[in-house]
This record gives C-alpha cells, structure tokens and sequence, in this order.
C-alpha cells in the first residue's frame, strides 16, 4: 500500500507541491486532475524518485523515501507510464517490453493481452501513437511493479484513440491488480476511469473523493468549475431547501453555508421552455451539440445560467425563455461571496 | 537539493586544459620589447583588407545564390545546393594553390591555350580565393533566414503592387540581415586564420608573418604577432556573439517558377563560382598527374597523415564526452563547454606557435607525434563536443528516466540507453575531427616531427621548391577528403542546411 504524507517539493523558491497526503488501496486507481502547472507531473515524479523531495515521506512496500533519506528510483519499484512514451528506439517491441527481465513469460503474456503480437520485432518509430502506449504499459507490467505512475498517458493521442485505450488501460491495470495513479488534465477521463479523483490546485489537494462525490458535492467553487459546466444562482437555504428566484431545490451545505447562498446548477439541472414575451431570462448563445443543446441565458437578475435540452427544444439567441429547477437530488450550496 | 553532475570535475579540466594556448603566449610575448611597430601596422592593414574584401565578396556571391536556392524552383535543387556549398568542405591553400598556378603569364592556362590570362597574388588574389572558399557560410546562414520566413509578405507586397525584385530587397533582406551577418562573420574568421592562402598569395597577413618570424628564430616575436591576431579573433567573435537569430512565426515559404530560360540564365551565371573553386583545381592536380605521373609522392605520407588524424580523433572524442555530457546537464556546464569552443577560433599557426614554445619547455614533447596530436586537439575539440552534445541533447531525458524506474542502476541505464543512443554522434565527431585534422596545414608546418611529411605539408613543401606536377596525387588526395567530409555534413548533424524538400524547423 502506497501512502504519502506530508509530501512537499520546492523548484528554488517557489513551492509547487504543499504538503500532499494520500494512502491507495491495493488495487486502486487514483486519478489526479487539476489545471497546466498545478504540480500533477511534479508528484509522480517525485514518488518515483526522479525529482528531490523537501518534505514528508513517501512509503511503499519495503521501502520509505524521506527528504533526508532518498531511495533511487531503480530501488523503489515503482513503474511509470510516460506522456512521450519513452520507448528506446534502438530496441524492438520485444526487447523493450523484455528490457530487465530474465524469465519472459509475463513480457509475453502482457504482449498477447494488449494485442501487440504482430509487432513483436518493430522498432517503436515504426509504431502509431497507440500501438506505443500498449507498448509502453506492457513494459511497465511485465516488470512486475508493485505501484503504477501514468503521467497523462493518453495526452499525445487523438481524440478516437483515447476513449478506447482509456477503458484498456484500466482493464490492464485491473487485470494485473496494481495500484496506479493517474494524472490528466481532462476532467471527463478523470471522473470515468477513476475508482477515486483527487483535484489539485496550485500544489494543494483541493478534494479527494470518489467521482460522483466530486462532481455532485465540491468542496469548493475551484472543484466545481473544473469538473464541468458549472452556473451559481443566488438563492436562500431555508430547512435543507435553497429558494432561488427559479425554483427551488434541496441543497447541501458546503463548508456550512446557512442564509443567502449560492446554488451550483449543473446544465442538466434546469428546463428551458421557450417563452414568448414573457419568461424569467433571455438566450445569450446556443451552441448545437447533435443530441443536445446548450443554452447560455441571461436571467432578468443577471445571473448567467448554462442549461443543456434535448436537441428539440429551439430557442434563437435574443428570445424570452422560462427556466425552472427540475432537480430532486440535493444540489451544493455555497456560502455567498 | 541539487548535486553536481558526475561529468563536472573532467569537463572543467578539459575546458582550463583548452585555454592552455593562451596562457604560453602570453609568457612568451611578455619576452618581447617590440610591442608594434611600422611593419605591424602594415600586416594589420593587410589582414584587415584582406578580411573585409572576403566579407564584401562572400555577401556578393552567397546572398544570391541563398535567395536562387531556397526560393527559386529548380530542376535536382539539392544537387545544386551541394555543388554550392562544396567549396565549404575544402581547405582554401588548395584552392591558392591552384589558382596561382594556373593563372598568369606561365601559368598552365597561358601554357595550355596559349591565350594570356592575369597572374592572381597579392591582396586582390588573396580575396578572391577566401571569397571562392568562404562565401558558403554567407549561403547557409542565410538560407536558413530565408527559409524561415512566411512567404504571404512577399505575396502581400506583390499583391500591393511592388515588383518581385524590389519586395525582394525592401520586405525580404532587411529580415535576414541577422543571417547574412552571422554568415559573414564566421567568413571573416575564416579569413583571419588562414594561413595557406595569403602565404601562397605573398600577402603579409599576421599568420604569414607569425610563420616567417617562426621561421627566423623569432618565437617571441611570433607570441606578440599571434597576440594581436586572437585580440582581433576575439572582436569578431564578440560581434558573432552579438547577432541573435530573429525568429519569425513559421509560415508557408516562397517559391518561385520561372521560366526554363531564366531558369539557365540564372544558373549559367552562377556557374563560374563553382568552376573556378571545385572544378579548377580538380583540372589542375588531373593534369599533373597526367603529365608528370606519381613521381616523388611516398605513401608513407597519406599514412602519417592518417595516423596522426585517427590518434587526434580518438582523443577528441575521448574528451569531448564529460564536456558534452556537462554542456547538457547545466549552466556551469555550458560555460565549461563554451571555453572548450575556444580552440576553433585560434587560428592553426597561433596553436602551432604556443604548442612550439610548451615542447621547448618541455623537452620530452619536443619533436613528438604527441605535440601535434595535442594542437589537432585543442584545435577540433569543439567539432567532436558539438557533435556528441547534439545526440545527447537529443537524447530524450524520459528514457533514462524509464530505465532506471525498470530497475537499472545509472551505470546500466548509461550502457544500455545513453551510450548506444549517442554513439552516432561519437563517431560522425571523430570522422569529422579526423577529415579536419588530414587538411590541416599551419599547426603541421610548425609541429610535425622532423622527416614526418604528410599530405598537407608535402603539398606545401612542393610548392616552396617549385615542383608543382608533384602536388598532383597529395592534391587529389586532399579534395578526396574534402569530398567524405561533405558527404559527412549531409548525412549528419547538419543534414538540415541542405535540406530542400522540407521546411527549415530549426
């Protein structure tokens, strides 16, 4: 079991990664979003070694790798799946899944499972972005380590490839029952792979929890935002219910918000219904989206809503719509800034 | 936090190693009493003369023929680049050599068809072979400018109404004036430490002078001429310094179609450049060697020069890997890089002249093949420290990484990833120290032990005595060098200045 704490790593003077503390279960898969340079990569790097930490202890299996006492990265165990996939372009497909092994029973069995048989003797340059990706998992399993690091493995990718390899690598990691945390910056990746997410900004953990705890409940404005469309409506929270000048919903307190408060409504929280003159709000833009649409209103208070329809519902920017919260599960309520 | 790269301690001994030159000379000037006098002011006027009209000419032939080979759409672009940037691989006494022979009353030319032609020697002479044999680095560097640039401005400025010659001169060449000067600059290095050339022409530039003063027991003398001469190659290696590569957004780059007879016009005008610097002196040694056959020539010395090239090359690379391995890892790395750079801007016989004095000093040097292993050392260093550092920059950092978090210790990760991944620079460093080494003439002249003749020194030897029909097969042998050591640049690092099918990305 992978636990950190009080993990801290300074670049000079200025802290990228404050006092980080995280324990995995055994076959767990952790996902770590947050934006650009929010110190995502800085962690794995620093769990596996590559980078000095300043602070805390990291501790796995036998060993525990402290500021003081640093374990080199050979001795750690630990497997990493890099962005740029880091195969050595002077081996094959074989000889780098088979890099430090002796017996090559598992570099097979890995090669046949991620359907890299035929490819066996290809140089990696020979190999689409994909293909590279298995090989790069591949190696990292065959040598059998006891954590996984995947630094936004599907980033080099596109967008088709992704969302296949995505379900492959968790199926893999699963299979081979490792612990593994995965950084992205993509929030859709992170609350679908993920058995748990934790969101980092600015070096700091902002929430660890599991997906729909995340999304359903932030625990701040930054979390809110950063795992989809979020709008906040000014509202009152009275006995469990928030009153808002749209309806009204039952809401969750966070960091015990009581009075005037805002309400986090996701797009598919709220219907729109086209409204002649009348209504609550006018349509600002409306992007098609196939399936759905996508509504930015205008309420008459001059809150901005997001609220996403079925494809039938049409609304020209500049018209009069009617918004209501058709909402029944509690929805987070946030203290008014 | 941070620990010193492993390669620190040896590369730092490596770079003071490499200012060794400089620190003889100056014990040896301070000998002197004649810090300048008439004469010098003289020799400076040359050098300087001699130096600017190679600038003004090498811009005249490669601006044109940078904006004929990165623009103009011709039939095989890439043999025509080739054949214009070869001259770039040869050593200019060659080019001299030939020339003063083949020109002027009695030259072969007069002596052949009959018809008179003028002799080339003196200042005028001098500047037109630096300018044949350097007007290549004028060509590349601002090739590479003009590749660089978006084709949609001179589009706009032709739209606008402007002729295609005048958007050439007013939109397209006040944005490579970077490239054209740092092409220049490096001509006028060139120029500065030449020896064969001006020595051939009879023109008293320092290095001649510095070799006649050597020549007449004047080794302090020598020190203070080879002084004044680096305080020159240090200005001018300042100003390179000074010019910075402007960058562009990247952008569609220009091609023009002519038509097929501007097409030739334009190429049967740029012909007699290469005519007069690779197919002159070809015709020239051909004849020779017709007409007076192998006579004189020994193999012993294609094999010392070989020899004491191949030792040069091994140590240099030997060196050049903590140098370059500390250029990569950081800042007081790339210092310690930078001074080992040095060396390439000390001309051959200012090394020739320090390393003279340290085998005086030091007796069991003295007349040794080591001495002049050592000056082809320090001289070419930088070419091998270049060539290692580009293939471990471009190393990608993440797979050593990748190996060590498989298992490997840092040794295993160096044998298995590092080394394998970089020995094509180590050995495309040593084959171009080594071509360097074989056609270096000055540095030989001074060290060479005695009775140890090789191509360059024989060729020069030759000449001194007048028996010209003897440099046929060490001339050949010289431009066949000169020919592997092209081929080299276009296979290695440097592919991308000739590059034509796609554009520049650097």
């Amino acid at each position: 079991m992978l636990s950190v704490h009080n993990l801290s790593v300074d670049y000079g003077s200025t802290r990228v990664v404050d006092k980080l503390n995280l324990a995995l279960a055994d076959d767990e898969i952790l996902m770590l979003v947050g934006p650009t340079g929010c110190g995502k990569t800085t962690i794995l790097q620093a769990l596996a070694g590559l980078i000095p930490i300043s602070e805390g202890e990291i501790t796995l299996g036998a060993w525990r790798a402290s500021a003081k006492k640093p374990v080199p990265p050979e001795k750690r165990n630990v497997g990493m799946v890099f962005q740029d996939f880091a195969l050595f372009p002077h081996l094959t497909v074989q000889q780098n899944v088979c890099f430090r092994l002796k017996d090559t029973a598992l570099a097979d069995h890995w090669i046949d499972l991620l359907g890299l048989s035929a490819l066996r003797h290809a140089k990696p340059a020979t190999l689409s972005g994909g293909q590279k990706q298995r090989v790069a998992l591949a190696r990292t399993l065959a040598h059998e380590p006891v954590f996984i690091l995947l630094d936004e493995p599907l980033s080099n990718l596109d967008a088709a490839l992704k969302d296949n390899l995505r379900w492959e690598i968790r199926h893999a990691l699963k299979t081979a029952g490792v612990p593994a945390l995965w950084v992205t910056h993509d929030q859709e990746e992170a609350l679908s792979v993920g058995d748990r997410v934790g969101i980092l900004n600015g070096g700091k953990l902002e929430q660890l929890d599991t997906p729909e705890t995340c999304f359903c409940e932030p625990a701040s404005r930054f979390v809110a935002r950063f795992l989809g469309e979020a709008s906040f409506i000014p509202g009152k929270l009275e006995q469990g219910r928030v009153v808002t000048a749209i309806g009204d919903a039952p809401g969750t307190p966070v960091d015990g918000a009581t009075g005037e408060v805002d309400l986090l409504l996701r797009p598919d929280d709220v219907a729109l219904t086209p409204a002649g003159a009348a209504g609550n709000g006018a349509v600002t833009w409306a992007r098609y989206e196939g399936g759905t649409r996508l509504f930015a209103v205008n309420l008459d208070d001059g809150t901005q809503v997001k609220v996403r329809v079925s494809h039938e519902v049409r609304a020209e920017p500049g018209s009069r719509v009617q918004l209501k919260v058709i909402t029944t599960h509690p929805l987070a309520v946030f203290n008014r800034e | 936090m941070t620990r010193l790269p492993g390669s620190y301690p040896l590369a730092l001994l490596i770079a003071l190693f490499a200012l060794v030159p400089v620190g003889v000379l100056v014990s040896l000037a301070s000998d002197t009493a004649q810090l300048f006098d008439t004469h010098n002011l003289k020799v400076l006027g040359n050098t300087l003369a001699l130096m600017g009209l190679t600038v003004l000419g090498s811009i005249l032939i490669g601006v044109p023929l940078a904006l004929l080979t990165a623009y103009v759409y011709l039939p095989w672009r890439r043999l025509w680049l080739i054949v214009f940037a070869a001259p770039l691989a040869m050593p200019s006494y060659i080019g001299a050599f030939t020339l003063y022979a083949a020109f002027g009353p009695g030259g072969e030319i007069n002596h052949l068809t009959g018809i008179p032609t003028p002799g080339f020697y003196g200042l005028p002479g001098a500047a037109l072979v630096m300018t044949l044999y350097t007007y290549p680095f004028v060509l590349l560097t601002t090739r590479a400018s003009l590749l660089g640039l978006d084709a949609s401005l001179v589009n706009a400025a032709r739209t606008l109404g402007m002729s295609l010659g005048m958007s050439l001169w007013k939109v397209v060449l006040p944005r490579v004036f970077n490239g054209i000067a740092a092409g220049a600059l490096l001509a006028a290095l060139y120029t500065l430490s030449d020896f064969g050339t001006p020595a051939i022409m009879r023109l008293d530039t320092f290095t001649r002078v510095i070799y006649v003063e050597y020549n007449a027991f004047g080794l302090s003398q020598a020190a203070m001429l080879s002084l004044q001469l680096l305080v020159i190659v240090g200005l001018v290696l300042f100003l390179e310094s000074r010019v910075k590569a402007t960058r562009e957004r990247p952008g569609r780059r220009l091609t023009l179609w002519p038509s097929r007879w501007q097409v030739n016009a334009l190429l049967t005008a740029a012909l007699p450049v290469p005519l007069l610097s690779i197919v002159l002196p070809l015709a020239i040694f051909g004849l020779w060697l017709v007409r007076e056959g192998t006579g004189g020539f020994e193999f012993s010395y294609a094999w010392n020069s070989a020899y004491a090239s191949f030792l040069a090359a091994v140590v240099a690379v030997v060196l050049a890997v903590p140098v370059a391995h500390a250029a990569v890892s950081g800042k007081a790395g790339r210092l310690m890089e930078r001074v080992t750079y040095f060396g390439f801007g000390v001309p051959g016989i200012v090394m020739g002249t320090a390393l003279v004095y340290v085998g005086l000093k030091l007796p069991f040097l003295y007349q040794t093949l080591g001495l002049l292993v050592l000056a082809y050392v320090l001289r070419f260093l930088p070419l091998a420290v270049g060539s290692v550092r580009s293939s471990a920059e471009s190393l990608d950092p993440s797979l050593v990484k990748a190996a060590r978090l498989l298992g490997a210790s840092p040794k295993e990760a160096f044998t298995r990833i590092t080394l394998p991944l970089t020995l094509r620079g180590m050995i495309a460093g040593a084959a171009l120290v080594f071509l360097e080494a074989m056609r270096e003439l000055p540095a030989t002249l001074l060290l060479g032990p005695t009775g140890f003749e090789t191509l360059a020194t024989y060729l020069w030897r030759v000449y001194e005595a007048g028996y010209f029909g003897r440099a046929a097969v060490p001339g050949l042998l010289l431009v066949l060098m000169s020919g592997l050591g092209l081929a080299l640049m276009l296979t290695g690092e440097r592919r991308g200045e000739f590059d034509v099918t796609e554009d520049s990305k650097r």
